[in-house]
């Protein structure tokens, strides 16, 4: 359960995180890369494993909308925050 | 990790039997009421909870050390039984995250804690059930007896999700009251089941430490002698943060938790997916979501609109016009008649009695009490718009839509509802600043908000501009007064977002600030709480900035009223014999003329004098220099004093005063008041911190007298510099 660990190493090219998300786009939460950060995520609800839509951008394009899981909780946080959340890749899911 | 998720019914409870509540407080018991806190999640409608459990019955004071208010009420429960409970700030779970949030801690992992609550009610949103319950396990593990409060099942139904009471109550252990705080509804249910005085701690365990974890807790329990092991993994996690641990037992933690190589940070994490895990669980049963259609909630239909990249803003600035309207305009009304109501007052005592104790009364404290009651309408006005603002969730929007814009100078979006507030009145504005939950970016906004221009800045700027600019205008549109005027605000408005950066670099952060915050769903205010915020502000207000407030105005007039030795008998008989010389018939005139020459000999007088030579460089005479000391009080009564120096009596009009200043001559025979004269005394005003009360309510703000000294000692600094160069340069 080390999945909060992984900004030691650098990130996997073309890891996706939640700030790469197009607006209405749905993706799942693989793991969060820093470690104080996580801890709020986690509280709120972020936990790797739930989706994630993103709702829009803020008119200057920070921050942004967030809905978590398939309630109606939406959260705001800036570019920096959402860049902690590493997202799955669709593909290697659809593979394993 | 299997171990974290069993779940042990009530029976086997743990080798040390839990004292809980009751037997910690001792023999006082008796007497005193049952304590309970109400613990919840942001937005989960502990406050409306608050509100109806205890109405008017409310006081504020403060926790030790922070800056957060203590809200604490009596309510009457069921069968004529009462209780003392107390509002802690919101939170997602026990681990603080911000100051405030550390006020819990401190409370609940200190069973000697004169604080420490009998039971806890917990608040939580029902349609947001899995979040919500992380808190409650938490607590639930800490075997603090527990009442579930299911608020806004009213949101729940409407969003198809149908909750099984019986089946929660099972699962959770602890009596469950389905209700609607914001409405009342379940209200009454819930206090009869507070009043049933609950002994036992929730029969289920959430999560426990685990094994590798047990050598390091147990060590601690037993140290302490804490009666449950979640406990003492709190104090392993915190105890840096912990205030009631001393210094010993600080040192003693911190070679217990290196000694077993304790990673605080990946514990926490660990610990909450776990919690989850099990949550999930449990409302796999609890839980049915029915979703008839899945259609956009009309929360983000509006959020459309409200956060659109024109509309969004076009709107949040109608909004804060409004809002300036209402401190600026509005509240003129009940300002100007609390001034009247004051006058009159003092005009009737001083009509039927005589003797300095009666002009204390009258000038120095009724004087005082008026320069505290005349704040009242903008306060109430301001909290009015801020309440309905944080009741209805646009406050998230505006947030999220001034982010970015405020960000470089370390301001958060929170700031800007304070920071336009300020141009009608720092003294409510800095009060406003009460919402900006991180630290830092709070008492930067605090700091440099009494630098917006206020109200009480306008006098002084009209007679000063109106003495010195001509009355032109350019190209049929623009007046060049209009131009000045224009020119102060902006300067004053740089200045602060300039001094925030400034601060910024210097002010380090003692809490790692998260921008991240849930986006609450729209709603309609409820009056009730906006008129709670309101008593709570205004009754904060007077209580506790009113008294340095009245202290500092009878101080103020003693220095104005009085002299060393017999030099005002000696001046005033010297006006009088100079009067009588010239055989003017005793009036107004000499009246006036008896004040001025009263007020140079005063102790404030004394005080121009002896200042001069220091303003000197500033273009400024002594006579500015006792406007500046008595100004102090309030900026608008620079005007005041100006007449009184001059002898045109405190009634008279901008104009007289505007034409007595234009009158004075310098030494030369010139007009003393030059373009570069007025400048420079314009300039000071705009960054002068001449404002006692601006300066007792961000002591009460910020709970120290630091802050106050910084501001008053950074702002006269500034304004000394500032007309310093304006002077030396064109004067």
């Amino acid at each position: 359960m080390a999945f909060f660990r992984r900004s030691v190493s650098p990130l996997p090219a073309g890891r996706r995180t939640a700030n790469d998300l197009r607006p209405g786009e749905t993706a799942t939460v693989c793991c969060l890369s820093d470690p104080e950060m996580a801890l709020k995520l986690l509280e709120m609800g972020c936990i790797p494993g739930t989706t994630v839509r993103l709702v829009g951008r803020a008119p200057l394009g920070d921050p942004l909308m967030l809905t978590l899981g398939d309630e109606d909780y939406t959260l705001s946080l800036r570019v920096s925050e959402a860049r902690t959340i590493q997202l799955k890749d669709p593909l290697a899911e659809s593979q394993a | 990790m299997p171990a974290a998720f069993t779940r042990q019914r009530s029976a086997p409870r743990g080798p040390v039997p839990a004292p809980t509540s009751g037997s910690v407080t001792g023999p006082a018991t008796a007497s005193r009421l049952p304590r309970l806190a109400l613990i919840g999640n942001p937005n989960s409608g502990k406050t409306s909870l608050f509100n109806q459990l205890t109405g008017l019955n409310q006081k504020v004071g403060n926790f030790p050390g922070v800056t957060v208010d203590r809200k604490t009420g009596v309510a009457q429960l069921g069968g004529a039984r009462r209780a003392e409970i107390i509002d802690l700030p919101g939170t997602y779970s026990l681990y603080p995250k911000s100051l405030d949030e550390r006020v819990i801690a401190d409370m609940l992992y200190n069973p000697a804690s004169p604080d420490y609550p009998d039971f806890v009610v917990v608040t939580v949103d029902a349609s947001n059930l899995r979040r919500s319950l992380l808190l409650f396990s938490q607590l639930a593990d800490l075997d603090l007896p527990a009442i579930l409060a299911l608020n806004m099942t009213d949101v729940a139904a409407e969003r198809g999700i149908a909750l099984d009471v019986p089946v929660l109550e099972r699962e959770l252990g602890v009596p469950v009251v389905p209700m609607n705080a914001r409405k009342g509804i379940g209200v009454a249910a819930l206090r009869i089941v507070m009043a049933e005085q609950l002994a036992a701690p929730p029969a289920v365990r959430f999560w426990e430490p685990t094994e590798e974890l047990l050598p390091l807790v147990r060590q601690i329990r037993y140290y302490f002698n804490l009666h449950n092991d979640y406990l003492a993994l709190h104090y392993a996690h915190q105890f840096r943060a912990l205030g009631f641990l001393s210094d010993d037992d600080r040192a003693y933690l911190a070679e217990l938790t290196a000694k077993y190589k304790f990673d605080s940070t990946a514990e926490q994490a660990r610990e909450t997916v776990s919690r989850y895990g099990h949550i999930n669980e449990l409302l796999l049963e609890a839980v049915t979501v029915t979703r008839t259609e899945r259609r956009e909630p009309a929360s983000n239909r509006i959020d459309k609109v409200l956060t659109h990249r024109v509309f969004g803003y076009l709107i949040f600035l109608g909004v804060l016009f409004g809002l300036f309207e209402a401190i600026f305009s509005l509240a003129k009304y009940p300002m100007d008649a609390i001034d009247a109501g004051i006058a009159a007052l003092s005009a009737f005592i001083q009509a039927h009695a005589h003797g300095p104790l009666i002009r204390l009364l009258t000038e120095g404290v009724l004087a005082g009490l008026g320069g505290v009651l005349i704040f009242i309408p903008q306060i109430a006005l301001l909290f009015a718009f801020l309440a309905v603002l944080e009741e209805t969730g646009y406050m998230a929007r505006v947030t999220f839509l001034m982010d970015k814009l405020m960000r470089p100078f370390g301001l958060s979006g929170k700031s800007v509802v304070p920071l336009i507030s300020g141009l009608a009145c720092a003294v409510p504005a800095i009060m406003g600043a009460r919402t900006i939950e991180s630290w830092k970016d709070r008492m930067l906004t605090i700091f440099v908000t009494p630098l917006m221009s206020c109200s009480a800045r306008i006098p002084v700027y009209t007679v000063l501009v109106a003495l010195v600019v001509p009355d032109q205008t350019w190209g049929g549109f623009f007046n060049l007064r209009g131009l000045v005027l224009l020119g102060l605000y902006l300067l004053g408005l740089t200045s602060a977002l300039l001094s925030a950066l400034l601060l910024k670099t210097v002010l380090k952060a003692r809490e790692r600030s998260y921008f991240i915050m849930e986006f609450p769903v729209y709603r309609w205010p409820r009056w009730k709480n906006v008129g709670l915020t309101i008593i709570e502000k205004v009754k904060a207000f007077v209580l506790q900035a009113g008294k340095v407030i009245v202290a500092i105005s009878v101080l103020l007039w003693v220095l104005a009223s009085y002299g060393p030795g017999d030099r005002q008998a000696r001046a005033e008989a010297q006006v009088r014999q100079a009067a009588a010389a010239a055989a003017r018939p005793a009036g107004p005139d000499t009246e006036r003329a008896v004040a001025a020459a009263r007020l140079e000999t005063s102790y404030a007088g004394s005080f121009g004098h002896l200042l001069e030579p220091a303003i000197r460089p500033l273009g400024f005479d002594w006579k500015i220099g006792i406007s500046l000391l008595t100004s102090f009080a309030a900026r608008e009564v620079f005007v005041g004093t100006m007449s009184t120096i001059y002898s045109v009596g405190q009634d008279a009009d901008l104009g007289t005063v505007q034409q007595k200043l234009a009158g004075e001559k310098d030494l030369a025979g010139r007009p003393f008041f030059t373009p570069a004269r007025a400048m420079s005394l314009l300039v000071f005003y705009v960054f002068a911190m001449q404002c006692m009360s601006t300066l007792a309510v961000t002591y009460r703000e910020t709970k120290s007298w630091r802050w106050p000294l910084a501001q008053l000692i950074y702002m006269t600094g500034l304004a000394y510099a500032a007309s310093l160069f304006v002077w030396q340069v064109f004067g």
